[in-house]
């Protein structure tokens, strides 16, 4: 094993002065598609850029935390070509939100069976433990898991043993843990360690008998640990001032903003007529807030007076949500989702016409 | 007799201490390295002799120092790994435990090859009495000035220290031995970027087994190509062999690579043959993270041919009919074996040591180890054995350290080889709820034995 | 325990030693063998004072501590008895009758695997691979390992080992 590893590592010395473009660009190819990314960028990145169904899912990594990704391996994609200078496939699948592009990269993912095969075993190991709580989950609808389990998992389970089990600990009344619930994806601690200013809660044991946990009973309270919430992918971490009181598709979301001296102010109201249920912060398409939001934004402003809306947020389709939910549709960005898909079409037939295996 | 280096002067009273250690030879190679030659020489000696990693990977030694990151101007680290924690594996306890100097030797001119200035030997935690015994071999070889400051007046300075581990099987995987050196838990980091690059504390780093540093002062001492005439192909110079199990003489033997492997377990030189006049099952060659292989293919190769300890001859047949040197912690088991519960005390020591970052290790030992509990307290069910195949396969190569890929490979070989006792465990149950159940009737494979499994 | 928790004088001068074999800058990586100190110092177990104490003497925050003592298998987060048995169960010892040693145990001190003898004398633990598979089955006693263990021999060694504990 560490051989091929010694290879890995005579390939990224050996890369050490890539032949970049002219403009400094990379090229890589990510399922029949080919497209420019800057040096530094994953390979992850790069399929967000080229955005649909060629996305590798992500558990664990988050953009705007440091040090995120690369452990539940979920991402993981095939490397089929390493780069233009060394065209070498990888020899192990490897984590796309960690691993860089290369100029000439070429990257396998759902035209590649062995990567479904994989990402269908991830999915099966994060639901293992998993307890059945989604019909008394608030997680349910948003949740990370229900989606990735849902394309691209199998359809039954085979796990029959016991289901590993946490004492329930409180960490104070605005934030619920169900440790039960958790995949560990560590995203929480970064928040605590790079948005708040002091870390109280962290991993303790080891394997699966790992769980977040403060140790000795304490609340985590400290401004902005509220985006723990937010960040984290399954109903873990789910806020207490919402616990219970509405399924989130049957919600309206708002974009709304206040003047905030501690945070940008920029949130989306969760409303049912004219009640604010709930605060959180403005998760893009891939579920990454980018504006972390303070933690008085968060709890302190159920009235609608406090705001100023701004309009219905704009839901993805393929969202549980979107089903209630109604807003103007922006031409502009049908007309380029259309036209990605299509691109998409080309490269797969492409892929086929010269015999790679799709 | 074969040739021995590293275990040459066990049995010289006091070789303990630096003043017996040093008139039998030792430190002889400091002298050499420090002073008449330079640290890429050392390297290209090390690469020379074809020296590959003790602790189990089987990595070339040379190359790895080769990959350490020259233009960097951060300092360098040099790091012994001394967490042997394989199941089947002591022989670096042995090693430091009756010839620390070696060690210490090793660590000295290796550092000098990497040019690091500070190196740790991180050392498990349970090895308690060793401790002393190390710290007052330091203490030895600095108050004889070879370590400190202006080392034999050659300009050379090195501190060397030891570190205690805690108890965690993963910190033997070298990145996450980084981690626990930097004071956190020890979970695996991702390759890239290498320990090489971005080690201990961002510095290039080196981590290396016990047994590859010690072997280093002889290969320098004899010279690269001398030691590379020792052994076989690229199997050079000689090796460690822990050998446990149902043998009449359990130990550590130093072997040239290349012994045939029935010569290490039935000559009195060595193992001396099974115990109680019984016969041989099973053998995993190289730790328990090896796969296990039966006793027909472990003495010759699914070709026929006689197999050797060697780095390729264990590997002939690929997992198929093969197996691997690894760190030579060579587990004999007889008839009274029962493999499906040697499989599920391994089983369980990976879900217990494994770190918990990615899914599928995290969630797949724990799930392995309970299908094998049932299976062998009576409660397994036939789709049990194809559902452990499968699940193996999901976890190896996807993720983040070997540990998985650990823990996958004894479950695939074990059913691969031993099928059907597993299919006797679930077709028997009753016959199965004695934990000594094979030790009054072993186990008789209902299919007719060919001549080529008896032994 | 009695009393706040503060290292001896002599343990003190142990711990600055320690920290000073790492860089500057870098006393976090003192925390493994701090931990074992404190550990041996305050009881054989590290309750939330102790791991809080050493937290302060590193500059480190109380979680980054807890999360390192709950990682590794060495760090006692509960109290244990004088004399903790480790005993080896992983497959060598497993296959030269580790399981009738614990089993031995358990009849003869009246607990169960992770459990303490009500005198407090005697907690029994098993543990994996101590790297003395050349000697199994054995287990560990404190610094030492005691190995080539057989049923035999086990009335000596609790005896042998209480006689010890009753000197003290």
């Amino acid at each position: 094993m560490e051989f091929l590893e010694g290879a890995l590592a005579l390939m990224e010395i050996r890369l050490g002065s890539i032949k970049k473009n002219i403009d400094g660009m990379l090229k890589v190819t990510i399922d029949g598609i080919e497209t420019e990314v800057a040096e530094g960028t994953t390979i992850l990145q790069a399929a967000r850029k080229i955005g649909g169904e060629i996305v590798p899912p992500a558990m664990c990594y988050y953009s705007t935390l440091k040090n995120s990704g690369g452990k539940c391996r979920a991402c993981l994609v095939k490397v089929a070509a390493g780069s233009a200078k060394d065209p070498r496939p990888m020899p192990k699948l490897v984590p796309s939100c960690i691993t860089g592009v290369q100029d000439g990269m070429v990257v396998e993912n759902i035209t590649n069976p062995a990567v479904l095969e994989a990402r269908k075993g991830v999915v099966e190991f994060l639901l293992l433990n998993h307890p059945l709580d989604c019909p008394i989950c608030d997680q349910a609808g948003e949740c990370d898991l229900q989606n990735f389990a849902y394309e691209h998992g199998m359809a039954n389970t085979r796990y029959e043993e016991d289901r590993r089990k946490f004492e329930p600990h409180e960490i104070g009344d605005k934030i619920k843990l169900h440790m039960t619930r958790c995949i560990l994806c560590y995203r929480c601690t970064y928040v605590a360690d790079q948005i708040t200013d002091n870390r109280v809660h962290g991993i303790l044991n080891r394997g699966d008998k790992a769980e977040i946990s403060t140790y000795i009973e304490k609340a985590i309270e400290n401004d902005f640990s509220g985006n723990m919430i937010d960040v984290c992918p399954v109903g873990a971490l789910t806020d207490k001032t919402f616990r219970f009181k509405s399924r989130v598709w049957f919600t309206k979301p708002l974009d709304a903003h206040r003047d905030c001296p501690k945070c940008s102010g920029k949130v989306v109201l969760w409303t049912k007529g004219n009640d604010v249920l709930r605060v959180t912060g403005r998760k893009d398409q891939y579920g990454e807030v980018k504006e972390f939001i303070c933690n008085e934004c968060r709890y302190e402003h159920k009235d609608m007076n406090d705001w100023v809306v701004e309009g219905p947020r704009h839901i993805e389709r393929s969202s549980v949500i979107a089903q209630n939910h109604y807003e103007r549709i922006d031409l502009q960005k049908l007309k380029q989702d259309v036209e990605r898909q299509l691109k998409f079409q080309e490269g797969k037939r492409l892929n086929e016409s010269n015999n790679i295996p799709s | 007799m074969a040739r021995k280096l590293l275990l040459k002067d066990i049995d010289v009273p006091g070789i303990r201490s630096f003043d017996v250690y040093r008139k039998q030879g030792g430190y002889a190679s400091v002298e050499k390295a420090l002073k008449t030659m330079t640290p890429d020489q050392v390297i290209d000696e090390v690469k020379k002799s074809g020296l590959r990693g003790r602790g189990g990977a089987g990595f070339p030694t040379g190359m790895k120092w080769s990959f350490l990151d020259r233009r960097s101007d951060k300092p360098r680290y040099l790091i012994c790994n001394a967490d042997e924690s394989e199941p089947g594996t002591f022989k670096d306890r042995y090693l430091m435990e009756y010839i620390p100097h070696s060690l210490i030797e090793g660590m000295i001119v290796s550092s000098y090859a990497l040019g690091a200035k500070t190196s740790y030997i991180y050392m498990r935690g349970e090895f308690r009495w060793i401790f002393p015994i190390l710290e007052q071999a330091i203490e030895e070889a600095r108050a004889a000035g070879f370590l400190g400051n202006n080392i034999l007046g050659t300009g050379y300075s090195l501190e060397l220290y030891v570190h205690p581990g805690a108890g965690a099987y993963i910190c033997g995987e070298e990145t996450a031995q980084i981690e626990s050196l930097e004071g956190k838990r020890g979970n695996p980091r991702n390759k890239p970027p290498f320990p090489a690059v971005v080690g201990l504390y961002g510095c290039p780093s080196v981590v290396n087994n016990v047994e590859s540093i010690a072997a280093v002062p002889h290969i320098l001492t004899m010279g690269g190509d001398e030691y590379s005439k020792i052994g076989v192909g690229k199997s050079t110079g000689t090796k460690l062999i822990s050998a446990s199990g149902h043998i009449n003489k359990p130990g550590v033997y130093e072997i040239e690579l290349g012994l045939p492997v029935e010569e290490f377990i039935y000559s009195d030189e060595y193992c001396g043959g099974i115990w109680k006049g019984r016969k041989m099952k099973a053998v995993i060659a190289g730790g328990s993270s090896v796969p296990i292989l039966p006793a027909n293919l472990i003495l010759k190769t699914a070709k026929g041919e006689p197999r050797l300890m060697s780095y390729e001859s264990l590997a002939d047949g690929g997992f198929q009919t093969g197996t691997m040197l690894g760190s030579g912690g060579f587990i004999v088991m007889d008839e009274t074996t029962c493999i499906v519960r040697n499989l599920w005390t391994f089983a369980r020591f990976y879900h217990h040591e494994s770190c918990g970052q990615c899914s599928p290790c995290r969630e797949g030992t724990g799930w392995m180890e309970k299908v094998l509990h049932r299976l062998e307290h009576g409660h397994g069910h036939m789709h049990d054995i194809d559902l452990l195949v499968n699940v193996a396969k999901n976890i190896e190569g996807n993720t983040i350290c070997p540990l998985g890929d650990a823990a996958a490979w004894p479950v695939a070989s074990a059913i691969r080889h031993f099928r059907e006792e597993f299919e006797y465990h679930v077709k028997h149950p009753e016959k199965v709820k004695d934990r000594k159940h094979f030790e009054k009737e072993p186990f008789v494979s209902e299919k007719k034995l060919t001549v080529a499994e008896t032994v | 325990m009695t009393g706040p928790i503060k290292f001896s004088d002599a343990s003190m001068a142990l711990v600055q030693k320690i920290i000073r074999r790492y860089p500057e800058g870098r006393q976090k990586s003192a925390l493994l063998p701090i931990l074992h100190l404190a550990q041996a110092e305050f009881g054989g177990w590290l309750s939330p004072d102790t791991m809080d104490y050493v937290a302060s003497i590193l500059h480190l925050k109380p979680i980054e501590v807890y999360e390192v003592a709950s990682f590794y298998s060495m760090y006692n987060l509960r109290p244990v008895g004088k004399c903790l048995l480790e005993v080896c169960r992983t497959g060598p010892c497993g296959i030269r009758g580790a399981d009738d040693i614990v089993e031995y145990l358990e009849n003869k001190l009246g607990i169960r695997d992770g459990e303490t003898t009500p005198d407090g004398m005697f907690t029994l633990k098993t543990v994996e691979c101590l790297a003395s598979c050349g000697t199994a089955p054995m287990m560990q006693v404190g610094d030492h390992y005691l190995e080539d263990l057989t049923c035999e021999k086990l009335d000596g060694i609790l005896e042998n080992l209480q006689n010890a504990h009753q000197k003290k």
